[in-house]
């Protein structure tokens, strides 16, 4: 019988971790080469619509971005609930648009100004009425070139 | 003097400080979403000029109310179907067009240089169905692209503009961009948009 019980005895041997630290640092260089640093707080819903036949944006630099749609829900109070704009990371009134374009536009060299693209990151579920008084002002500002950030997807998918 | 063997340093926090960098950066980056269709918008013009003539069956209209359903050419149609019908009217050939693949319907468009398409929709549509349809008439006006480029340069059209501008591409750019500009011009990007009525 005690043959038997010593071998039961017998304490689990620890796990070693001394691996972990290493499979932790592999996910955090994934990490830090695959993503980038947030520019902007958003302060609205941003479920960008889907589009598969896009093209990338070239320079990073040389691209506005535009925000609009609902108000996330920790601002609705406040703000309410129907779709605004955001310029950098303040609510903005859509007449706010000529001004923010023409200070991003003084900020960059002169050889730079005509490839500046602006990109509009639009909540699939805001009213179109908004986004042309945003393409309005744009025009406006003649910031002509731009682009309607999607993410990649059947664009069917935007139907539900 | 006896060896001392050096006291082993304990890693056991080590993963702990990997972790807090780890989460430190989730929390504080995103993966971007840098892609999207480009588009040109029009001047504005000071003033109103008239239209240039147009005959009726040059224009393809496309219709969008604020219950999101789809009107093409006084019909009614699925998002489905758009692409195909937008493929049809560019590629119609009725006069003037000698690389158009489609019947020749003299109710449909002459040539794709005089084919427009014109997008109207409400200020209620939503918007990610108006960037459906874009994406449609785009993959339209891609289709027949690609189709054109492979034929006269064995690469597709998409392809060449991805080679074109990227950085590392290490052909001849100003063929490259020579033949972009001979498929751009058999088939021009004519995509007109009204202003969004006011729904009554």
């Amino acid at each position: 019988m005690s043959k038997f019980k010593k071998k039961k005895s017998g304490d689990l041997p620890a796990i070693s971790t001394a691996s972990l630290p290493d499979i932790v640092f592999m996910l955090l260089f994934f990490f830090m080469v695959a993503t980038v640093m947030r520019e902007n707080t958003l302060m609205i819903q941003n479920d960008l619509p889907y589009a598969d036949q896009v093209e990338k944006l070239q320079k990073k630099d040389l691209v506005m971005y535009v925000y609009a749609g609902k108000p996330s829900a920790r601002y609705q109070r406040q703000y309410g609930t129907e779709a605004r704009v955001q310029l950098n990371d303040k609510f903005a009134d859509v007449s706010d648009i000529k001004q923010f374009i023409i200070e991003e536009r003084e900020s960059k060299r002169e050889e730079l100004k005509s490839k500046l693209t602006t990109s509009l990151k639009v909540d699939g579920e805001t009213n179109m009425g908004l986004v042309s008084d945003i393409k309005y002002e744009l025009r406006r500002a003649e910031a002509y070139r731009i682009n309607y950030t999607t993410r990649k997807g059947d664009a069917a998918q935007n139907m539900q | 003097m006896a060896k001392r063997s050096a006291p082993e340093v304990n890693a056991g926090s080590m993963a702990d400080i990997a972790f807090l960098l780890l989460i430190f950066f989730l929390v504080t980056t995103t993966i971007e979403t840098d892609a999207g269709l480009n588009r040109k918008l029009p001047p504005i013009q000071e003033e109103p000029q008239d239209p240039p003539p147009l005959k009726k069956k040059n224009i393809f209209q496309v219709l969008i109310n604020q219950q999101n359903d789809l009107l093409v050419e006084e019909k009614e149609m699925e998002l489905s179907d758009l692409r195909q019908a937008a493929i049809d009217f560019l590629d119609n050939g009725g006069q003037g067009c000698e690389y158009c693949q489609g019947k020749g319907d003299p109710a449909s468009s002459d040539n794709p240089n005089k084919a427009v398409i014109l997008l109207e929709n409400t200020r209620e549509t939503d918007y990610s169905m108006y960037i459906a349809i874009q994406n449609e008439l785009v993959a339209a006006y891609n289709f027949l692209r690609n189709r054109e480029a492979n034929r006269l340069f064995g690469m597709s059209f998409t392809e060449m503009e991805a080679n074109f501008n990227d950085a590392q591409y290490n052909g001849n750019k100003e063929l490259l961009e020579d033949r972009i500009g001979t498929i751009r011009d058999m088939f021009p990007l004519k995509l007109s948009e009204a202003e969004p009525k006011e729904s009554k």
